[in-house]
C-alpha cells in the first residue's frame, strides 16, 4: 500500500520541531509500524538524510521502550497494543498517519520522536519498592498469597511503564502508572509494611515533576497497552489519604 | 592467556560452602572505599548492582536503554527454574544439576552448575519477599509448570511475564539503592571500550547517547552484564539493541571469549513474513506443554489443518521422543523442524513452518483454563499474524535465541582480566553446549543476587586495586581511540546504511553458521565475513554527526563489532569438530539425526585468545570433567 506519513522532526531540545512529510509507495501490510519506519530510515539514509529518531527496543510489546502518538492517539488506532505490535494491515491504502512524540510537560523531547521518561524512574527510586535486602528471605511458600490477591497484583503489575498514560491525559498525569506499582504492592502482604509511605512519596514525587492532577477522564486506560484499570487510581487515592490522614505508615 | 578455573577441591556438594568460608571479606566500613561499574541492568546486572549496594560498596550502573527496567530479560516470558520441589515429584538440587549437565551435552563447568542449583531456591525466595507476583494455586502456594528438557514442575512463572516481574522486582530493589544515593544510574549510556591499567581491569569509555559525549569512569572493577550475542544472525528473538559490542571490545583488551559457536535456536517463533521483517518474536517454551506439534505426513498438503485427519499427520516429536515428546530440549525440537520443513512438509509461506495445535488441550481443559495459561501469548500471536490460534493451530519456525557462549570466566565469575567480572548471558559457564528452557533467568539472578557480591570481595581483598583516576594516560589513550573511531564511521561517506550490512551478514551467518553447519558451509563463512567486513568499512554511510543523538552511528559500531566477532564464532565451530547441544556439524550425526560427540577430543571449553588486528585468534582449552555425571549419550526417546 501507499501511504504519506506526517512526521514530528525537532532537531534538540531547546529548538523548535515541526511536521515533516514522507511518501512511502510501497509498504506491505504484514509490516509493524515500526518496520514500516525502518523502510523510511532506510530511504532517508539513502538520500543522505538524517534518519528520524524514535525509540524502540524489544518490539514484542514489553519494554515499554516505543512511544509515538499515531494520528493523536498514544500508541495508535488499536486497543491494549503498543506502537512496535501495530501492524499496518490496520491502515489503508493511500492513508495519510501523523507521528509524535509522546507529549508531556515532565516528558521533554529530546530528539524528533525520543522523549526522556527519567522522572518516571524518579518516582520509583522515591518508593516503588518492598525495602528487603538480598539474603535472608523467608521461604516462598511461608506465606500463602490467595490466587485472588496474586490475580490482582499480577494485573497492576503488568505496567510497562510507556507512559502512554501521561500522554492521553489533558492533564499529563501519571496516576494510572504511579497506581499501579501502588496497587500491585498494596495487593500482597509483602508490601503492607510500607503501604502509606509508599503512596504518600510517589505521590509528592510525581507532583514534584511535574504532572498533572488527575480529573477522572480515564483517557489514561483507554490507551493503556496493558489495559491496567482505573480502580487502581481510587486505590492508590485512600492509601494516599490513610497516610496523609494517620501520618504514620 | 592463562586459563585458571579456581575450582575448589573437595566433593561438589561442598565446594560453595567451602569456598564462601575460604574466600576474603571485606571489612564492611572498607567497602564503600570501593567503586564497581556494573554494564547492564538486567537480571544479572540490576540485581548485583542492588546487591553489591547493599553491601555497601559505591556502584555505577550503566544501560543503553532510557530505564534500567527496559533491559532486554523483561522479555523473557515462560519462566524460572528453582529446585524447591514443591510439587513433591522428586526434584532436588541434585536433579537440577543433573538435568542441566546432561541439557547441554556435557560441555559445562560441573562445579558452577551445581551451585547454580543450590542458590535456584534462595533466587525464589528472595523474588517472593520483593513482590514478585508469581502464580499461585488456590490454596495460596507458588504454582509451577514443566519446561522442556525436565520431567519435573519446578518453572516458576507469572503469566507470560516472568521476565517482566522478575525484572521489575530487580528494578525495585535498584531504584530503592538509587534513591538512598548508593548506586547512579546511567542510562542511555553505551559501553564502547573497557580500560585495563597495569593488568586490572580499572574502568570503562562510554558514549552518552543523547549528547554523544564520550567520556571514561574509573573503579576498582568492571562487571560485564551486557547479555548475549544472538543479533549476530540480524533476525533473533532479541530486542533491537542486543549487541555483542561490550564483550567483544573486553576480548579485544584481553578477556578470552568461550564457546563462540554455541547459540540456541529457539524452537518455538512465528515464522517471518517477508523481507522487512525486523524481528522474530518468541512464542514461550511454556506452550509446547499443551501444544502439539505436527506436521502433514504428505509433501505439500494445502488443505487446511482442521481438514487433515488424525492419521495423516505426523506428530514427530512424539513419534520420536515418546519419552519427552512436545518436550524435548530445544536443539532437539529445533533441528526436527528444520528436518521436517527440509523434507517439503512444512506448511505456511514458503514451507518454513510447523504446526503447535492446541485443539486437544481446548478439548481436554476447555478454552477458559487455556486462555488462563497462555492468553497474552495467543493474543501476541494473533496480533501478529491475524490468524486465532484457539481457531487454528499456530505456525512455528526456530529462530536464534540465546547465546551459551560467552567471556570465559573462572569459579569467581571473574574473566582472563584481573577485575573485571562477566555475569549472565554474557559468560560462558554454565549452560554448556544447549541451555534448558527457563535457566537463563535463574542464572541470571544466581550471578547478580548469590554469587558476584561475595566473590566480587574476595577479589578486593586479594588484589588491593590502589587509586586510579580518569587522568591516567591509558584511559587518555582508550578514550581517543574510541573517538577516533566514531570520527571514523561518519567520515566513509559510502552509500549503504549500517542495517544493510547487519542484514547481510545476519543472513549469512544464518545460512552457513545457523542450524546445521558444515565444513564447507563454515569454511565459505570464514571467507565471506572479511569481504562483508571491508565493503563496510569502506561504503558505509553514516548519516548525521558524533556529538548527537545518532541511530545509525550506534548502529554502525554495533554491526562493525559484530562483523569482527562473526569470524571467530565461524572458527570456533569449524575447529569444534563434532555435533553437541546447539552446535550441529551435520558430518557428525547418528543414523537417526542425532548431535554425535567426540568427548576424546573436544570434551573442553575452547577459549580464543584475541591476538591483534589482523591475526588469526588463539586457542586455548580449558579441559572439563565429569565426576559426577558421568559421560553419557544423552536421550530423550
Ligand atoms: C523473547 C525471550 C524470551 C525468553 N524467555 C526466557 C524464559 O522464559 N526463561 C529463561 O530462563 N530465559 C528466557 N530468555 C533468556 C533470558 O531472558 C536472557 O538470557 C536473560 O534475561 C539475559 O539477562 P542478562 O541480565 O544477562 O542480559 P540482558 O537482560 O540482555 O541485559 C543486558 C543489559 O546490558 C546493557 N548493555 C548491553 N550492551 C551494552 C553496552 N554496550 N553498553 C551499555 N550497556 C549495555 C543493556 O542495556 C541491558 O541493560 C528469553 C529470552 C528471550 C529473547
Ligand atoms: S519496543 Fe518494546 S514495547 Fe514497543
Amino acid at each position: 500500500m501507499k501511504l504519506t506519513l506526517r512526521i514530528w522532526r525537532q532537531k534538540g531540545p531547546d529548538v523548535a520541531g515541526d511536521l515533516e512529510t514522507h511518501e512511502l509507495p510501497d509498504v506491505s501490510p504484514d509490516m509493524s509500524f515500526l518496520e514500516m519506519l525502518d523502510v523510511l530510515n532506510e530511504q532517508l539514509q539513502n538520500e543522505g538524510k538524517e534518519p528520524v529518531a524514535f525509540d524502540h527496543d524489544c518490539r514484542e510489546g514489553i519494554c515499554g521502550m516505543c512511544s509515538l502518538v499515531i494520528d493523536g492517539v498514544p500508541h495508535g488506532p488499536m486497543k491494549a497494543t503498543t506502537t512496535c505490535q501495530l501492524h499496518m494491515r490496520t491502515f489503508h491504502d493511500g492513508d495519510t498517519i501523523t507521528i509524535e512524540p509522546f507529549r508531556a510537560k515532565a516528558f521533554p523531547v529530546i530528539k524528533d520522536l525520543c522523549i526522556d521518561r527519567g522522572a518516571f524512574d524518579r518516582i520509583s527510586a522515591s518508593g516503588g519498592f518492598v525495602s528487603v535486602n538480598t539474603g535472608g528471605a523467608p521461604d516462598a511458600n511461608a506465606v500463602p498469597i490467595g490466587k485472588e490477591d496474586a490475580d490482582a497484583a499480577m494485573d497492576a503489575a503488568a505496567c510497562i511503564g510507556c507512559g502512554a498514560c501521561v500522554a492521553a491525559c489533558p492533564n499529563a498525569s501519571a496516576m494510572l502508572y504511579v497506581s499501579a506499582k501502588v496497587g500491585h504492592l498494596a495487593h500482597l502482604p509483602q508490601g503492607q509494611p510500607e503501604r502509606g509511605r509508599r503512596a504518600r512519596s510517589m505521590v509528592e514525587t510525581m507532583d514534584a515533576e511535574g504532572f498533572g492532577n488527575c480529573r477522572n477522564y480515564y483517557e489514561c486506560e483507554a490507551v493503556c497497552p496493558k489495559e491496567i484499570s482505573h480502580h487502581f487510581i481510587g486505590g492508590m487515592n485512600r492509601d494516599f489519604l490513610k497516610a496523609n490522614l494517620c501520618g504514620g505508615e | 592467556m592463562k586459563l585458571e578455573s579456581a575450582i575448589p577441591e573437595g566433593p561438589v556438594e561442598g565446594k560453595w560452602d567451602k569456598h564462601r568460608f575460604e574466600m576474603k571479606l571485606v571489612n564492611p566500613a572498607n567497602k564503600r572505599k570501593f567503586r564497581v561499574l556494573v554494564v547492564g541492568s538486567g537480571l544479572a546486572g540490576g540485581s548485583a548492582a542492588a546487591t553489591l549496594a547493599e553491601l555497601g560498596y559505591e556502584v555505577l550502573c550503566f544501560c543503553f536503554q532510557d530505564s534500567a527496567r527496559r533491559a532486554h530479560s523483561i522479555a523473557a516470558q515462560g519462566g524460572i527454574n528453582a529446585a524447591k520441589n514443591y510439587q513433591n515429584d522428586g526434584d532436588s538440587v541434585y536433579r537440577l544439576f543433573y538435568d542441566t549437565v546432561k541439557g547441554g551435552d556435557f560441555r559445562s563447568r560441573e562445579a558452577n552448575v551445581y551451585r547454580l542449583a543450590q542458590v535456584s531456591a534462595n533466587i525464589i525466595d528472595q523474588c517472593v519477599a520483593q513482590g514478585v507476583p508469581f502464580a499461585r494455586e488456590y490454596g495460596g502456594q507458588l504454582a509451577n509448570r514443566s519446561f522442556g528438557g525436565a520431567q519435573v514442575s519446578r518453572t516458576f512463572y507469572a503469566r507470560g511475564q516472568t521476565g517482566q516481574q522478575l525484572l521489575l522486582g530487580c528494578y525495585a530493589g535498584l531504584s530503592r539503592q538509587v534513591g538512598l544515593g548508593n548506586v547512579k544510574m546511567f542510562p542511555r549510556t553505551e559501553l564502547l571500550d573497557v580500560v585495563v591499567v597495569d593488568g586490572l581491569a580499572r574502568g570503562i569509555v562510554t558514549r552518552d547517547l543523547v549528547s554523544g559525549k564520550v567520556e571514561s569512569f574509573a573503579g576498582d572493577a568492571v562487571v560485564l552484564a551486557t547479555g548475549g550475542y544472538s543479533n549476530v544472525f540480524y533476525l533473533s528473538t532479541n530486542a533491537k539493541g542486543c549487541n555483542v559490542t561490550a564483550a567483544w571490545r573486553a576480548h579485544k583488551r584481553g578477556a578470552g571469549f568461550a564457546n563462540p559457536c554455541y547459540t540456541q535456536i529457539h524452537p518455538t517463533c512465528i515464522p517471518q513474513s517477508g523481507d522487512h521483517q525486523s524481528k522474530l518474536t518468541l512464542m514461550s517454551e511454556s506452550l509446547r506443554n499443551d501444544g502439539r506439534v505436527w506436521v502433514p505426513k504428505e509433501p505439500g498438503d494445502t488443505r487446511k489443518p482442521r481438514d487433515i485427519p488424525e492419521d495423516q499427520r505426523d506428530y514427530y516429536l512424539e513419534r520420536k521422543y515418546p519419552s519427552f515428546g512436545n518436550l524435548a530440549p530445544r536443539d532437539i525440537a529445533s533441528r526436527s523442524a528444520k528436518e521436517a520443513c527440509d523434507a517439503g512438509l512444512g506448511v505456511g509461506p514458503g514451507g518454513r513452518g510447523v504446526f503447535l495445535d492446541f485443539r486437544d488441550a481446548i478439548q481436554r481443559l476447555g478454552k477458559n483454563a487455556i486462555e488462563q495459561r497462555y492468553g497474552n501469548l495467543f493474543e501476541m500471536y494473533q496480533r501478529i499474524t491475524d490468524d486465532d490460534p484457539y481457531e487454528v493451530p499456530m505456525r512455528i519456525y526456530p529462530a536464534p535465541h540465546y547465546s551459551m557462549g560467552g567471556l570465559w570466566v573462572d569459579y569467581n565469575l571473574m574473566s582472563t582480566v584481573p577485575g573485571l567480572h562477566v555475569i549472565g548471558e554474557a559468560n560462558f559457564s554454565d549452560h554448556g553446549a544447549n541451555r534448558l528452557g527457563a535457566s537463563a533467568l535463574m542464572q541470571g539472578l544466581a550471578d547478580g543476587y548469590f554469587i558476584l557480591p561475595y566473590t566480587i570481595g574476595h577479589y578486593f581483598a586479594t588484589h588491593k586495586p590502589g587509586p586510579v583516576d580518569t587522568d591516567h594516560a591509558e584511559f587518555k589513550r582508550v578514550e581517543k581511540e574510541v573517538e577516533e573511531r566514531m570520527q571514523r564511521f561518519v567520515s566513509i561517506g559510502g552509500k549503504r546504511t549500517p542495517d544493510s550490512f547487519h542484514r547481510e551478514l545476519g543472513r549469512l551467518m544464518w545460512n552457513n553458521v545457523g542450524m546445521a553447519r558444515t565444513k564447507e558451509s563454515l569454511e565459505e563463512a570464514l571467507r565471506e565475513i572479511p569481504r562483508i567486513r571491508d565493503e563496510f568499512w569502506s561504503d558505509v554511510r553514516v548519516v548525521g554527526g558524533r556529538s548527537e543523538m545518532n541511530n545509525a552511528l550506534e548502529q554502525a559500531g554495533r554491526v562493525a563489532d559484530f562483523l569482527e566477532f562473526a569470524e571467530t564464532m565461524a572458527l570456533d565451530a569449524l575447529t569444534r569438530d563434532e555435533s553437541c547441544g546447539g552446535h550441529f556439524r551435520e558430518e557428525h550425526q547418528s543414523e537417526e539425526g542425532e548431535a554425535v560427540r567426540n568427548d576424546a577430543d573436544f570434551c573442553h571449553a575452547a577459549v580464543w585468545e584475541y591476538t591483534g588486528e589482523g591475526n588469526a585468534p588463539m586457542e586455548h582449552r580449558e579441559p572439563l570433567d565429569f565426576p559426577n555425571v558421568p559421560l553419557a549419550t544423552r536421550s530423550y526417546k
